[in-house]
């Protein structure tokens, strides 16, 4: 960009007036900003606290929180091991071991037989949702989910499922329409007799 | 002295004592209060109804925290400087006066002694003294930095010590003005002229300003919290320090804050004094209490303005502070001596 573009805006800083030199009428301005803030918190109208324990903070829409790994309508995980998302974090904190899928999965040749994240090293960047070819990997909006140790907080596939369950009717999966509320729930996660971690 | 007029003595420095400690738990909550609503949050009202326990809930804390003393520290100097930092801001109070002051009989007794609103009554000094003991310290804030034995607790305490002595200078010399007008270093004598003619603030706005902001300097209260801007200078002289020992320091910095914002209301306010309302010539218990009262009130009320000012003014850089005490303060305080001393000479010449 050329120095006299017609379209380069300049910052000029405002020149101080006498009285704004003096500091002390700036200072007074000050003091009734604070003052009214502190008035309006005080008498109980301008306070934006929420009480935690008793009212639940209800995150902004594009919150990123946990993690949850999504199913699909047979209750199938829904990741494909393509290990995008893996390659796409900038954390380093997902790992993934692929496996063949079985015979009966007929949409796809591979799923993941175990998936971990180390929810304490990730730096909820969404990166991995972005990543995700089939919307297998998703953020949702909690942000209570902790544990007593740090073992606690290395999520492997079957606490990522759970998370989805958690979640699944507070927040549906974003490309594909939500599982069916009425009716059984489909609950099988792994075909069984395969290899693999237990659900 | 009688032994009746010690026994006096030694149960008015107990309940100035204890009712001082006991204030500065409920500042504190009245800071987070006041911090809070400037940030449109609540503040702490989970501690009792409406947090009013929260007090006790911190003492708690600062007792029954695990106090660290680093094997690398000067382990006795280490341990001396929150005491003396504690103690200097605690015998300020001696001479400050909580209420009016009658002048005391020679030989006083009991009630004598427990009628006078003041532990130390009718030091000619006052001032002078208050402004002694509170500048030992700086000694608490350089020993503090010294034995901690770590580089930033030793740049920290140089810093402060340094903040500290620059801002004495237009303190003390903002005083002077009023001192002269008044003709005393007695802070009794100070609030009974203000009394005959009128409040310290409008026979010295400019002595008033310079004193203002020097204290908030000296007090290390915001814009002049460089001692423990926690953020980007890692605490200050008090790095190292934990639990009680840490609360020590901090205990001292808000009787400074009490100390000052007396002097405040005793030097520029009128002390207990209304216009028309309450006067010198008003004597007895019952005006002395409610003198007592209007003098709390005021207190109270510099105090909140010190609070609510911490949330309007950014922190200071430290070029600035020391460019504001010794450029633009220090002179100004010269400048307000000699024309008070002038007009006084003048004053004085005519009468
Ligand atoms: S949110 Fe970011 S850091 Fe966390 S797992 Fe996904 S890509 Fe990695
Ligand atoms: S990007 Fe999606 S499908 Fe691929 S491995 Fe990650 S979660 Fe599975």
């Amino acid at each position: 960009m050329r120095p006299d573009d017609p379209s380069l805006k300049r910052m000029i800083p405002p020149t101080l007036k006498l009285h704004e030199k003096f500091y002390l009428p700036q200072i007074v301005g000050g003091l009734l900003v604070t003052g009214k803030h502190i008035l309006s918190a005080s008498l109980g109208k301008g306070a934006i606290t929420v009480s935690y324990p008793e009212d639940q903070h209800v995150p902004s829409a594009n919150y990123r929180g946990v993690h949850r790994l999504n199913k699909d309508e047979q209750g199938r995980v829904k990741c494909v091991a393509c290990m995008l998302c893996a390659t796409a974090c900038p954390a380093h904190c997902i790992d993934i071991v692929g496996a063949t899928a079985p015979e009966s999965w007929s949409d796809r040749e591979k799923y993941c037989e175990s998936f971990v994240i180390d929810e304490l090293r990730c730096i909820y960047c969404g990166m991995c949702e972005e990543a995700c070819p089939v919307e297998a990997i998703e953020l949702t909006g909690l942000y209570d989910l902790t544990g007593l140790s740090r073992e606690q907080m290395i999520f492997d596939k079957t606490k990522l499922l759970s998370v989805f369950d958690l979640t699944r009717d507070a927040e549906p999966m974003r490309y594909t329409t939500p599982p069916p509320k009425a009716g059984p729930r489909p609950t099988e996660v792994e075909p069984s007799g395969l290899p693999g971690p237990k659900a | 002295m009688s032994f009746w007029a010690l026994v006096a003595i030694l149960f008015k420095i107990g309940v100035v004592v204890g009712i001082t400690q006991g204030a500065v738990a409920y500042l504190i909550l009245v800071e987070r209060k006041i911090a809070a609503w400037a940030q449109d949050r609540i503040g702490p009202n989970r501690a009792g109804p409406f947090g009013l326990l929260q007090p006790l809930a911190d003492g708690a804390k600062m007792i029954l925290k695990e106090d660290v003393v680093p094997g690398y520290v000067a382990k006795p100097l280490f341990i001396l400087a929150p005491l003396i930092s504690i103690v200097a801001a605690m015998v300020g109070f001696a001479v400050v006066p909580f209420g009016p002051v009658t002048p005391m009989p020679a030989d006083p007794g009991f009630f004598d002694v427990l009628g006078q609103f003041q532990i130390a009554p009718g030091v000619d000094i006052g001032i002078l003294y208050i402004l002694a003991v509170g500048s030992l310290g700086v000694y608490g804030v350089i020993l503090a930095g010294w034995a901690s034995n770590s580089k930033y607790s030793f740049l920290g305490g140089l810093r402060s010590s340094a903040q500290l002595i620059s801002y004495e200078i237009p303190l003390g010399m903002s005083i002077l003005g009023m001192v002269m007008i008044a003709g005393s270093l007695d802070l009794n004598t100070i609030v009974n002229w203000q009394d005959r003619h009128v409040w310290g603030i409008v026979a010295q706005p400019l002595g008033f300003l310079l004193f203002l902001i020097s204290s908030f300097a000296e007090t290390n209260r915001l814009p002049f919290d460089l001692p423990e801007s926690e953020q980007e200078l890692v605490g200050g002289f008090h790095t190292e320090y934990s639990a009680m020992k840490f609360g020590m320091f901090f205990l001292g910095e808000y009787l400074h804050v009490i100390t000052v914002s007396y002097l405040i209301v005793i030097l520029f306010f009128g002390g207990w004094d209304i216009p028309y309302v309450l006067t010198q010539d008003q004597t007895g218990l019952v005006f002395a209490l409610i003198k007592a009262g209007v003098l709390v009130f005021k207190v109270a009320l510099v105090i909140i303005f010190i609070m609510w000012i911490r949330w309007t003014l950014p922190r200071f850089r430290y070029d600035t502070l020391m460019e504001l005490a010794w450029k633009r303060m220090i002179p100004l305080s010269i400048a307000n001596l000699v024309l008070t001393a002038i007009v006084v000479q003048i004053v004085r010449s005519w009468a």
